[in-house]
């Protein structure tokens, strides 16, 4: 599907963000419950052949949504997300974490802050998600951890990415 | 300790450096002529960046040369395009499942 809607992925290493845009070819209410509602991010969230899987989800200010992402051999990879501020289908702000099933934080992994932020333009719905590390060296690990959980998997190229990144280390 | 890539990038001089030296080895002295800063501050960024194997010195002769370390470069790279990739797929799922959304609303 390929209908030129705006994409933008840029880093910022100022101020450690990664700064994502995207719009989309629908009206804002059904994007805003697309990104607020789990039974639709359970849908979406998850590149394949992952599947994310909600186990709770609390959308309010002082919330949270408990979910794991689940691979192919049923692996579980669990995530949390504390709702900080949330202005009805304008913008909302979360602390992502690592978790387990029983939705107790790990604290040895990265923390990130997302800000996520929605704009009618007419035809389309722009979404800019701005992500910010305390640290760029916690998105080093990050990301190294999106190899571990093998979300890489389903992405081309990938092997030789792989091979190179753990000769590395 | 290792120092991470991240930091090293994370300064906006050493991040020119990197850009000097890209297309060619340079000594202490010829990358220093092109910032406002130290000699001695130069020196420490380059050995963050010795530190981090984004840089490695060269002896040539009496001088040393310093070099960027492109494969190390190109991790980073290869890092962050995994993220990159990771946010289009899930956009491009998302796509679909509000065009479904959309139809059946109708």
């Amino acid at each position: 599907m390929n209908n030129n809607l705006a994409f933008d992925f840029s880093v910022n290493k100022e101020n450690n963000t990664i700064d994502v845009k995207r719009e989309f070819a629908v009206e804002l209410p059904l994007v805003w419950d697309a990104y607020t509602k789990s039974e639709i991010l359970d849908q979406w969230w998850a590149p394949k052949p992952w599947k994310a899987r909600t186990k709770t989800m609390d959308f309010r200010e002082g919330g949270r949504w408990h979910y794991a992402m689940v691979g192919p051999e049923g692996e579980e990879h669990w995530s949390l997300v504390n709702y900080k501020s949330i202005q009805t289908r304008k913008n909302f702000t979360g602390l992502d974490a690592f978790a387990d099933a029983e939705g107790n934080v790990n604290k040895d992994m990265p923390q990130s802050t997302w800000e996520i932020n929605f704009s009618d333009k007419g035809q389309v719905t722009l979404v800019e998600i701005c992500i910010s590390y305390d640290d760029l060296s916690q998105l080093e690990t990050t990301l190294q951890m999106g190899f571990k959980e093998g979300l890489s998997k389903a992405m081309e190229g990938l092997d030789e990415l792989l091979a190179s990144a753990v000769k590395s280390k | 300790m290792r120092r991470d890539v991240f930091q090293a990038i994370a300064d906006p001089t050493r991040r020119a450096i990197i850009v000097l030296i890209a297309t060619q080895a340079m000594t202490p002295n010829a990358i220093a002529e092109h910032f406002d800063t130290t000699r001695q501050a130069v020196s420490k960024h380059l050995r963050i960046l010795t530190e981090c194997q984004l840089v490695r010195q060269e002896h040539q002769g009496r001088e040393i040369y310093y070099q960027l370390e492109v494969s190390k470069m190109k991790e980073i790279e290869n890092w962050l395009e995994q993220f990159r990739k990771l946010w289009e797929s899930r956009f491009n799922q998302l796509d679909s499942v509000l065009l479904t959304i959309k139809n059946n609303k109708k």
